[in-house]
């Protein structure tokens, strides 16, 4: 067993994605008392892959709390069986992501006072996903594109064994390593939500801060521009910024990664000066078929690798 | 009865935190056959929860700093009742594990000359922090998990172990658990095993460890015979949110007051300054001037009280709070917002900036903060020989937090992720040793894996019981009010009794629904392991009759010499009875000793 089919490890069928009806019929269930005071309503979405409907729990209303912490009562009372992925409660490990009023937020970091007041907070699983029960979906896909992804290969350190970089070097690196894959930019990409033939050839928003990352690494030597853009699909992507607007850490997605990538692949591809100088000059970084060949698993060289 | 299906692996790591991911590199490394075993998805363990850093005497912004330093703060920090082997090994490898972290692509914080920055901590005498930000544990764990992607480990996400099993001769044999995606059952047969499952911090009501930390890999060595040690001592981690109530216990890392804050009462005064203990009188500040000045020089001045170790900290802001000095939500402040401009508080603290923002509409470069101590880490666990991380079960190992000994009666921050680096590797190396040594297929008695998926099963039969959920906050209550910070033998014997009482109860409850992700389920099956290590927690607590480290009795509030030679052995015997031994500490050779006596420079 490995990491892209771990989570759906259960006899979930993968090829099945249940779109969640926007006009299901909704179940009603009372928590205890909520007439004196003010009051909370969540409807939450609950099923598998079979299909689902949206269930109302009513409770009442506690100063400061966050929509994971209803999801929590709701588990402690009316639905100990209420499936949702939670780890941090800090917003730090981008477990608990979901559509919260059919926008992806961190319901751990989600305020209930600061939603719109008087009406059922709806949540629901992230649509690009397959659903593996509740508010849970199979993730795996992310985890296999970041497989296939050659890995960090660096230089020979100084003379005395130590690499030296500066702050400005790795701040562009540093900002794209602030990711906690909470894969919210991946469900709200429309190369992929509701697009689940564009996921074999397509590594997403997450997957391409991860490029950009590495490709602006000061110690790092390996080239994956022609990989990126041949197999990774870096072309479908359209910049309509949704991926940036939804990053719960402020990460310029499109502006510092995607734009940037696009540049320098098409450098890659088409500029003849920069081909030439790969051919007399000894090459920085080494080759996509090279780079490939160090991912473990199976990326197919690309056709122009010159 | 849902599916069960068998693996064969040489190793089988269970944890996929820091110490696990690091053991699972040196295993697959050796070209043995390895699995990593996780309740969460992969890069989600609480390490990365980890914010200020790692401690490691690289001598980058001190070039004064070197292991033996490093050593005799460690060893001070857990009031020397620490393995002196794990304070030495930590001490001396730490530097090249954070190298080998650059090796694999992390980003550091740098100097102004291109190394790799350090920030000061509590109870570390030169800044000593490689860091990102707050965001240290996260870089770690996604470098950790890269290199681990990388070199194309088996990872089993979303599983959970329920027990160990031994073979015939006693050795640990199999692993038996459950994918939480589907509720089927899996059981990995393996010639070696590694603990590395954190901390058991979900028994309390209030915590900075995430759902994870219920003490899994302690309680199933525990049950499988392995000697645990120093039980007795949590942390408490002296600054956490208090507020608003639904946040109470996320952490508030140290690096704030390593950056340049102070902790303030509610008369705006620094209490710190009243509450140094002759043990580290000689090397803290003496005025607030003083304090001030050192952290532009460390040479000449002395460490400002508001980075004492934690329990030292931990205990004055209860002590203020008690004397009616508290802040209106039940803390203390913690202010540096007077005290650094708000753009060097949002470059060294973001994380912190956004959390108050979000959490508690709160701007932290304008206002102080309120904070408090709750229960954060956990210094005791199963007992492990130094070098290897070997338990007293052959063919386990234990690493991290889930192992005891490197820090003694209280850690100091930023010494758990350099540990987690350390002795992962240490416990990878040994187990790769292990493995290749054992010979004969390892096996179990079937039955005994039926008996262990029946019982895991048997809350879906029992009609009408009480929920998990009730029984684990009752048993949150318990340890929070009874077996809290500060203890006292009638509040820990009563404990006691309710830890009894919830047994019983943990026997009938009742969930409903199937086995696929199923939280009331998995809850009913987390409540064993932490009903145990409450058990244990509370029976060491009992036993050792002394205020030390994270210790604290009110009804002995002095440390007692006699007890500062000895460590708390438990062990779970065949039949289900608990036993506990005093083991002297181990002898320290003459010229580590000799490095503890050293007075500051």
């Amino acid at each position: 067993m490995s990491p892209d089919t771990a989570p759906g490890a259960s006899p979930v069928n993968q090829e099945v994605s249940p779109q969640v009806p926007p006009q299901a019929p909704r179940d009603a269930h009372q928590g205890s008392s909520p007439d004196d005071g003010p009051s909370v309503t969540l409807s939450v979405w609950r099923g598998d892959p079979g299909g689902g409907a949206f269930v109302d729990y009513a409770m009442p209303a506690i100063e400061g709390e966050v929509v994971l912490d209803v999801v929590h009562r709701i588990q402690a009372g009316l639905a100990p069986d209420l499936a949702c992925r939670w780890n941090c409660k800090a917003g730090k490990c981008g477990s608990c992501s979901a559509e919260i009023n059919g926008e992806p937020r961190l319901m751990c970091m989600t305020r209930m006072d600061q939603l719109p007041q008087g009406e059922p907070v709806v949540v629901a699983p992230m649509r690009t996903f397959p659903v593996i029960r509740d508010l849970v979906t199979d993730v795996s896909f992310n985890y296999t594109m970041a497989r296939q992804l050659p890995p960090f290969a660096p230089g020979p350190a100084e003379p005395d064994g130590i690499y030296r970089m500066m702050q400005i070097d790795v701040e562009r690196g540093q900002e794209f390593r602030k990711c906690i894959e909470c894969f919210m930019c991946q469900d709200v990409c429309h190369v992929i939500r509701d697009h689940e033939e564009n996921k074999a050839s397509y590594a997403g928003p997450r997957m391409f801060i991860r490029y950009m990352e590495l490709e602006s690494h000061p110690l790092d030597t390996n080239d994956r521009r022609e990989l990126v853009r041949q197999r990774m699909g870096l072309g479908l992507c359209n910049i309509t910024k949704c991926c940036t607007e939804v990053c719960p850490e402020q990460i310029h997605i499109t502006d510092n990664a995607i734009i940037p990538l696009k540049e320098r692949v098409v450098d890659a591809s088409y500029d003849p000066v920069a081909w030439l100088g790969r051919k007399i000059l000894r090459r920085k970084k080494r080759s996509a078929t090279e780079a490939a060949a160090d991912a473990p698993a199976f990326s197919a060289p690309t056709h122009d690798d010159r | 009865m849902p599916d069960h299906e068998t693996h064969d692996f040489d190793v089988v790591i269970i944890g996929a935190g820091g110490a696990g991911l690091r053991a699972a590199i040196e295993t697959k490394k050796r070209g043995l056959r390895t699995a990593l075993v996780c309740k969460s998805l992969l890069g989600k363990a609480h390490t990365v929860m980890a914010e200020g850093g790692a401690a490691a005497a690289m001598g980058n912004v001190w070039p004064e700093d070197n292991w033996q330093v490093h050593f005799r703060d460690t060893m001070r920090g857990g009031k020397l009742l620490n393995n002196w082997r794990m304070a030495q090994l930590h001490a001396q490898e730490s530097p090249e594990r954070i190298y080998e972290l650059e090796r694999w692509g992390a980003l550091f914080d740098r100097t102004s000359d291109g190394l790799i920055l350090q920030r000061d901590f509590g109870g570390h005498r030169y800044a000593r922090l490689a860091h990102v930000g707050d965001r240290t544990g996260l870089e770690m764990i996604r470098t950790l998990q890269q290199q681990a992607v990388a070199l194309g480990i088996d990872v089993f996400m979303e599983c959970k172990v329920l027990r160990l099993l031994k073979d015939a001769d006693g050795r640990a044999s199999a692993a038996v658990g459950y994918w939480r995606p589907s509720g089927d059952f899996v059981t990995f047969n393996a010639k070696a095993f590694v603990v590395a499952t954190g901390g058991i911090g979900k028994s309390w009501l209030f915590t900075t460890n995430s759902w994870e930390c219920t003490g899994d890999g302690d309680a199933i060595a525990a049950w499988a015979g392995a000697d645990m040690l120093d039980m007795e001592f949590v942390q408490f981690h002296p600054t956490c949110m208090v507020w608003p109530m639904t946040a109470r216990g996320i952490l508030v890392t140290e690096g704030v007051r390593g950056d340049g804050g102070v902790l303030r009462n509610a008369e705006g005064r620094r209490f710190m300054f009243d509450y140094i203990p002759p043990m580290f009188a000689a090397e803290t500040a003496a005025t607030e001037e003083e304090a001030d000045r050192w952290y532009d020089d460390h040479t000449n001045n002395r460490r400002p009280p508001d980075l004492l170790p934690r329990d030292e900290v931990a205990r004055s802001i209860n002590s203020e709070v008690k004397s009616g000095r508290g802040s209106p939500h039940g803390g203390v402040f913690l202010d540096i917002a007077t005290r650094r401009s708000p753009e060097y508080i949002r470059r060294r603290l973001p994380s912190m900036y956004h959390q108050f923002k979000e959490l508690a509409g709160l701007d932290i470069t304008t206002e102080p903060m309120e904070v408090a101590p709750f229960q954060h880490y956990m210094m005791g666990g199963i007992r492990v020989e130094a070098d290897s991380g070997s338990t007293t079960v052959p063919g386990l190992f234990a690493a991290g937090e889930a192992a005891a000994g490197m820090h003694g009666a209280n850690r100091l921050g930023g010494n758990s992720l350099s540990d987690l680096l350390v002795f992962g590797r240490r416990a990878g190396m040994a187990a790769s040793d292990f493995a290749e040594g054992r010979v004969g297929t390892p096996a179990v008695e079937e039955s005994e894996v039926d008996e262990i998926c029946r019982a895991a099963l048997k809350p879906f039969g029992n009609d009408g019981g009480e929920s998990p959920y009730d029984v684990h906050r009752d048993l949150q209550e318990t340890m929070q009010q009874l077996v809290g910070l500060i203890r006292t033998e009638t509040e820990l014997v009563r404990g006691l009794e309710n830890l009894g009482k919830l047994d019983e109860r943990a026997e009938k409850v009742s969930v409903t629904g199937t086995p696929a992700y199923n939280p009331g389920w998995n809850l009913a099956t987390d409540l064993p392991a932490m009903l145990t290590v409450s058990r244990l927690v509370t029976q060491a607590a009992i036993e050792r009759r002394e205020s030390r480290g994270g210790q604290t009795r009110d009804d002995y509030p002095k440390a007692d010499p006699e007890l500062g030679k000895i460590n708390l052995i438990q062990r779970i015997r065949a039949d289900g009875t608990y036993e506990l031994e005093r083991v002297p500490l181990p002898p320290m050779p003459a010229e580590l000793a000799a490095l503890l006596e050293e007075e500051p420079k």
